[in-house]
């Protein structure tokens, strides 16, 4: 049980995808503009992270013990599968949630955050509830490095800003900000 | 004639569409395996070999590939030559595919890769898009390189593991951190939208001079 609490500290805080890994820097950049779909985008990730691990989970035990070299295609085309699979049901069972979402659900397939998910659980090898609780932690790690990047990115469009920094190169100073802010968090472990 | 075209497609990688500084793409393995030069390199070399690989398979075969599933396919060619190189360089520098981990597989979610075979190579001749391709790879490289040597000479005061500037040196550790990839990176930016406003205005004046003559 502690263990698993660990996992989830750490994807969650200490090893933040976005702010420690640089992954799912993408969308991170791109949609950040807006508190809500953020964190729209952000739910629609964990809920495909953690499909991701438990496919992942039944690979590696089931069929990838016999062809390693395999791994790499394997993920990718079950990613780019499950996602598509999901857009098919969310649209058939709730027509009002597939708008909501919108272009954001094809999308996850090309976030980097997912494929890594899947390779950093298989390196670390996790079993399936700690896999579970990884996905779930990174996924609102995803989530909340999304939301606090939008909310100043809000606050800063009413703000005077010279003309030079505006755009990609103030978001970057931000996240390095923030990244140095979760570096704090690091402390968590040695205590334990 | 032809012999220009092609070179055009390859500089134009290097400097006026650089992936990295002014289309901002390909930034999650861009950030973090540039905490050193020599890491830089490695996976600038990786990224270079499955660049022009895919790319020189997709516009070999770009009338054979039905377009519903062509982002699958490209997809998959990709993975075939990422899997390729994660093993040679586990072969050859053991060392160095152990400090990139999990990032090297991670260039199949290289959105520079992807979008470069989307945008170009499944539109024009295997000699243009292996150009086009040669000429990205290396503005990534590029990239990668002058990222992680500015990092490594601030963070560790040292470049390709080499002491530059003797006992006194305190470093910067926060540079070879991930927060250093960001500040870095955001600061370079900076640079190239100072340049192009500079540009901009040069033009601006050039013109309202050649109004004024008029």
């Amino acid at each position: 049980m502690d263990n698993l609490l660990w996992i989830f500290v750490g994807a969650l805080l200490v090893n933040n995808f976005v702010l420690t890994y640089f992954l799912g820097l993408c969308p991170f950049l791109g949609v950040s503009n807006s508190l809500e779909t953020s964190a729209r985008l952000g739910l629609a990730t964990t809920f495909v992270m953690l499909v991701t691990a438990v496919c992942a989970w039944v690979l590696n035990t089931y069929v990838l013990i016999h062809a390693p070299y395999l791994r790499l295609i394997c993920f990718i085309v079950v990613i780019a599968s499950t996602v598509q699979f999901i857009e098919m049901l969310i649209k058939k069972l709730s027509p009002a949630l597939f708008r909501a979402m919108g272009i954001f659900l094809p999308l996850i397939t090309t976030n980097c955050a997912i494929l890594g998910l899947a390779i950093f659980a298989t390196n670390r090898g996790y079993g399936f509830w700690e896999g579970i609780v990884y996905a779930l932690g990174a996924g609102i790690g995803f989530t909340l490095a999304l939301v606090l990047l939008a909310g100043l990115r809000e606050e800063s469009e009413l703000s005077n800003i010279p003309k030079l920094i505006k755009g990609t190169a103030m978001n970057l100073i931000i996240a390095g900000i923030l990244s140095m802010a979760f570096m704090g968090f690091a402390g968590l472990f040695s205590s334990a | 004639m032809k012999k220009n075209e092609s070179h055009e497609e390859f500089i134009k990688g290097l400097w006026r569409d650089n992936p990295v500084f002014v289309q901002v793409l390909g930034m999650c393995p861009m950030l973090a395996v540039t905490n050193s030069a020599i890491n830089a390199i490695a996976m600038g070399m990786a990224t270079f070999f499955v660049l022009v690989g895919s790319s020189f398979l997709v516009s070999t075969f770009r009338h054979l590939i039905p377009k519903q599933v062509r982002i699958s396919c490209f997809i998959i060619i990709i993975a075939t030559f990422v899997t390729i190189a994660d093993y040679t360089l586990l072969a050859l520098v053991p060392a160095v595919h152990k400090e990139l981990g999990a990032f090297i597989p991670l260039i199949v979610a290289n959105c520079l890769i992807l979008g470069r075979q989307e945008a170009f190579a499944s539109r024009y001749p295997t000699k243009l898009a292996v150009m086009d391709a040669m000429g990205m790879a290396s503005g990534f490289l590029l990239a990668l390189l002058s990222l992680g040597s500015i990092r490594e000479i601030l963070g560790d005061g040292a470049l390709f593991g080499m002491n530059l500037f003797g006992e006194h040196f305190e470093p910067w550790v926060i540079m070879i951190l991930p927060p250093g990839g960001f500040l870095t990176l955001g600061v370079i930016l900076l640079f190239f939208n100072w340049f192009k406003l500079k540009k901009d205005e040069f033009l601006e004046d050039v013109a309202a001079a050649e109004r004024g003559g008029n």
